[in-house]
């Protein structure tokens, strides 16, 4: 047992002092490697992460959102619906919701602007989220906006309306809060000129969950121009938000298993000559074939492991601890109020095995393979040579 | 005597299995340590009504991409997907990939 | 020691190119001799020295390692066996570049599995033995002609092998050098290992170390062999 562990200390010592001959392209190989890990691990764990997320955080969210489609464009849903919907059998109550988008001029920053029932009272007073109390104007220092501050807005006429803000909700909410500015319906009518009688779109409560679906399509035979959106959508949706098969994800990871490929390419084409005269000399000195064959499993097994490990806790850093910093500039585009969140972490035994076995196993499989032929060399081959 | 390369490398992956053990356990602590917060953002969400976690603020479709139909995203733009980052990351809900859309 | 009865290999058998490398040598190698096997290129001297070292299997006939019979062993013990008895010196040394001259002797016995700190006492006492002290972390392209040879010398050693097998040691060496190399010869000798050579150098052939000469000519032997 002792002697089968210093056997392969030995021959890992060998290998290593074998793979710093070649420290340069080594160490490159290693690098985009370890990239290739960390684009896929950052993926990975930043899906499960929201996935979990979502699940958790949304599981209470309406069993049915009605919209409204006119002319393949989402129209404002009218709320005499709202009658005709509460009689369907099966629904426990229904309620419209006035929403919409505010685009804030002076910051640049978009607000999801929600009418709240517990404002009605509070016409003047708006409740905002995290990302909404970082607003700031090009030429005005930085200050988070508090209670007792006042935001200017914009009203239909092209008037402005100030409103004042009475709380700002906590910044462990920012992932569902962070654009919200809630008003109360006077204000929200007037800042749109919405029209009364409509609703940006319905709530609907279900008294059986299994019956969504059917409630569902009775709304949509109901109203022909209607469209639901399940409690089941919504959570499938982030099921799948970051799959990787989204289009800069694919573009990036191609690039950088190119780059892997083209740097792996002579190991996979078989051994060079230099390398087989090496393996000659070995066996001619008494190393067996099996002996060479773990050489060689080392050789890739060595860089492999070590791209894993680093890629994987990279990745780990980057996703939870600068919030996927490379990402955001994807995710935030050209928009000018980002979240700022903390996900809590997800990783699991399941997932990091996947990865190892995608990443590890091929490239040590390709160092070894090639090398086979070349094991099984004679010994006599060198002397005769 | 030096340190032998296959005793060094060892070490590193030894290091290595002992930090993602390290990981495994943050993210039960952190569980449990965010389950206030959790539950705080679920409260939230369910007495506003929400239906979308705020990733972004670029487009509606990916601000609130469960409440997106397939024309969303060219309601703010012919071009869109092309000229909106988010949506090269964020991928097509479920709900409106072409068997779904049937429904 | 070494016994080899009506040993013939013959390489390509059964194409067109088939080649006798050695036709029906019969040999016997006395422990702590120094044998020289002479002969012109081609006349099969290095396919014997692969044989009677365990390195091939003859086509035909037997050969004997004290009293264990090689030629019905299995490919793994006879690699052991091979490993544990017997250490070879090439024609060309035959060393691995970019690697250490230290780590270069201790290569045959990393499979063995034997401890480290003992494979480098012993590496460090050859180097020293050998007059190469001190040069264990030079890389083995900086070594020169004879300090190359003395590390491939070193390197056969490390398993401590009762027998020696040097191919044409002297072939790239001038006088000096050779001469040398003998004078290693003797010492070895005189430890009780017992040294085969194969050379056409007069140099090796009028050594004084030398106990017998056996002339090979066409894979046969010419002078000097027995009936075992």
């Amino acid at each position: 047992m002792r002697r089968a562990l210093e056997r392969q200390r030995h021959i890992l010592d060998f290998t290593l002092s074998s793979l710093a001959r070649r420290r340069g392209r080594n160490l490159a190989l290693l690098i985009v490697y370890t990239l290739v890990v960390f684009l896929l691990a950052s993926v990975l764990f930043l899906a499960a992460a929201l996935k979990r997320e979502a699940a958790l955080v949304l599981a209470d969210t309406p069993d049915l959102i009605v919209q409204r489609l006119t002319a393949g464009r989402q129209d404002l849903v009218p709320i005499r619906y709202v009658e005709s919907i509460a009689r369907i059998r099966g629904v426990q109550a229904v309620e419209p919701r006035l929403w919409g988008y505010y685009f804030d001029s002076l910051s640049g920053a978009t607000y999801t602007l929600m009418v709240s029932a517990a404002l009605a009272d509070h016409p003047g007073a708006i409740l905002i989220g995290g990302g909404v109390s970082r607003r700031s104007e090009p030429g005005e220092p930085a200050r988070p906006l508090g209670k007792g501050d006042v935001l200017p807005f914009k009203d239909a006429d092209g008037g402005v309306l100030p409103l004042r803000v009475q709380g700002v909700f906590p910044a462990a909410s920012e992932l569902v809060t962070a654009d919200l500015v809630l008003v109360s319906a006077t204000d929200f009518r007037r800042l749109f000129a919405f029209p009364d009688g409509q609703a940006t779109d319905l709530v609907v409560r279900v008294r059986n969950a299994r019956e969504r679906a059917t409630v569902a399509a009775k709304i949509s035979r109901l109203h022909p121009d209607s469209r639901p959106v399940l409690r089941d959508d919504i959570l499938r949706t982030y099921e799948a938000v970051f799959d990787w098969r989204g289009g800069v994800i694919v573009l990036v990871l191609a690039g950088a298993l190119l780059a892997f490929v083209i740097l792996a390419w002579d190991k996979a084409t078989g051994l060079s000559a230099e390398e087989r005269r090496e393996i000659g000399i070995l066996k001619a000195i008494g190393w067996e074939t099996s002996d060479v064959l773990l050489m060689k499993f080392w050789e890739g097994a060595a860089v492999s492991l070590c791209a894993f490990f680093l890629g994987v806790f990279l990745a780990y850093l980057h996703v939870f601890f600068t919030s996927s910093l490379l990402f955001e500039p994807f995710l935030k585009g050209w928009s000018v109020l980002y979240p700022r969140f903390r996900l809590t972490p997800q990783v699991q035994l399941g997932q990091l095995a996947v990865l190892f076995v995608l990443t590890v196993v091929p490239y040590t499989v390709a160092t070894i393979v090639p090398s086979w032929r070349s094991a099984t060399i004679d010994p006599d081959t060198v002397m005769r040579r | 005597m030096p340190a032998r390369n296959a005793d060094l490398f060892a070490a590193f992956l030894a290091l290595g299995v002992l930090l993602v053990g390290l990981m495994l356990v943050d993210t039960a602590l952190s569980r449990r340590l965010d389950e206030a917060a959790t539950r705080q953002r679920r409260a939230i969400v369910t007495t506003l009504t929400l239906t979308d976690l705020c990733l972004t603020t670029e487009t509606r479709s990916t601000r609130h991409p469960s409440l997106a139909d397939l024309h969303t995203p060219f309601q703010d733009h012919p071009l869109a997907l092309d000229r909106f980052p988010s949506g090269s990351l964020m991928v097509l809900p479920p709900h409106l990939r072409p068997r779904e859309e049937a429904r | 020691m070494i016994r080899l009865v009506d040993v013939s290999k013959v390489y390509n058998a059964g194409r067109d190119n088939a080649f006798v490398a050695v036709d029906g040598v019969s040999l016997t190698i006395a422990a702590g001799t120094v044998t020289a096997l002479q002969g012109p290129s081609g006349s099969g001297k290095t396919t014997l020295l692969c044989l009677a070292g365990c390195m091939a299997r003859p086509s035909s006939g037997r050969i004997f390692l004290e009293d264990t019979e090689l030629t019905s062993l299995p490919e793994r013990f006879l690699t052991d066996i091979r490993r544990r008895t017997f250490g070879f010196v090439f024609q060309r040394f035959n060393l691995i570049k970019g690697v250490s001259v230290l780590e270069n002797v201790m290569l045959p016995a990393y499979p063995t599995g034997e401890p480290h700190a003992v494979v480098r006492q012993r590496a460090l006492a050859l180097l020293d033995l050998l007059g190469l002290a001190g040069k264990g972390s030079a890389r083995v392209e900086w070594l020169s002609g004879g300090e190359a040879q003395r590390t491939a010398i070193a390197r056969a050693l490390i398993n401590t092998p009762a027998v020696l097998i040097a191919d044409e040691p002297t072939a790239h060496l001038d006088t000096t050098l050779s001469r040398e190399f003998m004078d290693s010869m003797g010492r070895l000798k005189a430890r009780g290992t017992t040294i085969l050579i194969a050379s056409h150098d007069p140099l090796v052939r009028d050594a004084p170390v030398i106990d017998r000469i056996v002339e090979m000519r066409d894979g046969r032997l010419v002078a000097g062999g027995e009936q075992g």
